[in-house]
């Protein structure tokens, strides 16, 4: 890839300002972490909704998937049995080393994206033959069953949840720990679905949403397609699960891993506001939407559902072409796109 | 598990008592569907608002009990607020949508439907309420079975509304011109038929019906404002079962879900009844998909 020196520059910028927001607002890790996991959000969301026209209401499930399979094998890998562990409702304190520690984590995120993985192959064959409103049915059903489902599954700890291992060091090292983890990993989400939309993969995923019976006809393998493009996404969105509950250090079905109607819906509403099927859009939707979650939430009082509500609906019916979109209309000589027809024509003429 | 369902087949009357409680709600959420499967046919507007409208209906029975009004005489009064509330929605969001692909009025009902719950959370508070009817409850065969009054009159009502809906359908001026939009709508309008107007009027009939199957909901069963969801989704099961224009088989998959769910929340318990809703869904798409895919020629 070659690119031009004001984008590297640009990137470059972007890097810094990662590596040294959590030291110049050393309050505001643990937001500033959740904005690259709000990225992440958005990017996986747009990869589906945006790139390839399949609208999913359920990707909220491999991120709880993800975090129950992280915490999981960190308990096991800390040598307790799980089982009994989750029976005494967080009775028991673990007591981990530093090495068991990292060690539990490691394997747990590895374990949580291969998991995420088989989840979407096997999810993939099933909800793919689910066209349009039917496969957003379909999915927000599948997230909505899995929370219900795991919330009277007593090995995990039902509905009360379940404690994960506590870092050993001091807390400000923990929220750096799970900053220093977001951060690379949105950086590498970003990075995988630039390179994969700058390939014929990304194409005939854009195919697909254009006309699917179009692009089966052309000889594109779609359901293998979309399996792929679910499966990576299934891949981030689990590793950044398993983090997650790390940060929050208590996982817990219908709240913390499988919100619906919060996180699953906001994955929505940021790829919507930045705008859908643009590379950039996305990441620019999560950034605003979360900037304005974080300091305005607290002072509405009750109100800011109903905001969200309405911003969904003002979003989905007036603005859907998100700001990306609507810039791309304002100026679009500064995207590449040529206009044609317009009046220098008729001066010339 | 298997303990209750071994009580069942040990005291055979349970099974009345919880085959009468289910066709008793069943026949509500198949009123609620009959909306659903209305604003679908005749607009394609799928609309996962249904379950809010239908607690708003049932919200309106509450507060008029504790005004110390009946709570069925809610029954007039939601029908009648629900239309112009339908009406409104229909003029502020659903009108804009119509046409567009079917994401955009799906995630905009998506997000009227949180707005609408997170309303009703703000006025009522999360507590779980009912409207009390204070009518008797009757015990049949030898006591093992006990039925309130209200449940009984409720599903009088139901079906009382459901035949009225059905004949304005079939008989009246603007049920005609419905059917006709749904048909073909382009035709309607080369006929002079004013499909704009059609089109609230459909889906302020749906807020309508929705209203009145919340009262009914209140009076019999329970009212909380994040339980709307549940009946979007109950709705859609229905509707998806049965398809769209098929008024008797709305009415089967209705009973038939609302008998499922009590049978299905004694055998596994109380807290997978939201699990058993929610299942059946992902199941009834199955079947439909298993069944279209039969039809489609497999790429290689």
């Amino acid at each position: 890839m070659n690119l031009s020196p004001k984008t590297l520059a640009a990137y470059a910028a972007i890097l810094v300002c990662g590596i040294v927001a959590p030291f110049l607002f050393p309050n505001y890790t643990f937001q500033l972490a959740m904005l690259w996991i709000m990225i992440l959000f958005a990017l996986t969301w747009d990869t589906m909704g945006g790139q390839m026209g399949y609208n999913s209401l359920g990707n909220i499930f491999f991120f709880g998937a993800g975090m129950y399979i992280c915490a999981v094998v960190q308990i096991a890998w800390a040598g307790y049995d799980v089982a009994e562990y989750t029976a005494h409702f967080g009775a028991v304190k673990i007591e981990v080393t530093y090495a068991q520690y990292y060690g539990g984590l490691m394997v747990g995120l590895i374990l949580a994206a291969l998991g995420c993985v088989l989840f979407a192959i096997v999810f993939g064959h099933i909800v793919f033959g689910l066209r349009g409103p039917y496969f957003a049915i379909g999915t927000l059903g599948v997230a909505l069953a899995a929370g219900e489902l795991v919330g009277t599954w007593d090995y995990v700890g039902g509905g009360g949840g379940i404690t994960v291992p506590f870092y050993p060091g001091e807390p400000d090292a923990r929220s750096l720990l799970y900053y220093f983890l977001c951060f690379p990993l949105a950086i590498a989400t970003f990075s995988f679905l630039k390179w994969l939309y700058s390939t014929r993969f990304g194409l005939a995923i854009n195919a697909i949403r254009d006309d699917e019976e179009k692009a089966e006809g052309m000889g594109i393998h779609t359901l293998r397609y979309k399996t792929i493009a679910w499966a990576s996404s299934a891949f981030f969105l689990g590793i950044s699960g398993g983090i997650f509950g790390n940060m929050v250090g208590f996982v817990e079905p219908l709240e913390v891993a499988f919100p619906t109607v919060t996180f699953g819906i906001f994955m929505v509403v940021m790829a919507l506001l930045g705008g859908k099927g643009t590379l950039w859009g996305p990441v620019l939707g999560a950034t605003v939407f979360h900037i304005i979650k974080e300091t305005t939430w607290t002072y509405m009082l009750g109100w800011q559902w109903v905001a969200l509500g309405a911003l969904i609906i003002i979003n989905i019916v007036f603005f859907q072409q998100g700001i990306l979109g609507w810039a791309q209309e304002k100026w679009p000589e500064r995207f590449g796109i040529k206009v044609e027809g317009d009046d220098s024509g008729r001066e010339a003429g | 598990m298997l303990d209750n369902l071994l009580i069942l087949t040990a005291v055979p009357v349970l099974n009345v008592q919880l085959l009468l409680d289910g066709l008793f709600i069943g026949a509500i959420f198949a009123l609620a569907a009959y909306g659903l499967a209305l604003v679908w046919g005749v607009m394609n507007v799928k609309n996962l608002a249904q379950g809010d409208f239908v607690m708003m209906g049932g919200y309106i029975a509450f507060v008029m009990s504790k005004m110390g009004i009946h709570p069925i005489f809610g029954l007039p009064v939601a029908i009648v607020l629900m239309f112009a509330f339908g009406w409104i929605v229909y003029r502020l969001i659903i009108s804009r949508v119509i046409g567009r692909d079917m994401f955009t009025s799906l995630l905009a009902t998506f997000g009227l439907a949180i707005l609408l719950q997170q309303v009703l959370n703000l006025i009522f508070g999360p507590e779980v309420q009912t409207a009390e009817s204070g009518f008797e409850i009757r015990s049949i065969l030898g006591g093992m079975v006990t039925v309130a009054d209200i449940k009984f009159i409720s599903f009088l009502l139901t079906a009382v509304l459901a035949a009225i809906v059905v004949t304005f359908m079939k008989f009246s001026r603007m049920g005609q011109a419905i059917r006709a939009t749904a048909q073909d709508a382009r035709a309607a309008k080369v006929m002079g038929i004013d499909t704009d107007r059609v089109y609230a009027f459909t889906y302020a009939l749906n807020a309508a019906i929705c209203g009145a199957a919340g009262v009914l909901i209140a009076m019999i069963w329970v009212l909380q404002p994040f339980f709307g969801l549940a009946y979007s989704i109950r709705c859609f099961v229905i509707v998806t079962a049965a398809g769209l224009g098929n008024l008797p088989g709305v009415i089967m998959a209705g009973l038939g879900l609302g008998a499922f769910e009590q049978f299905g929340g004694f055998i596994l318990g109380a807290e997978f009844q939201q699990a058993i809703v929610v299942g059946m869904l992902v199941l009834v798409l199955l079947i439909r998909q298993f069944q279209q895919g039969r039809q489609r020629q497999a790429v290689v």
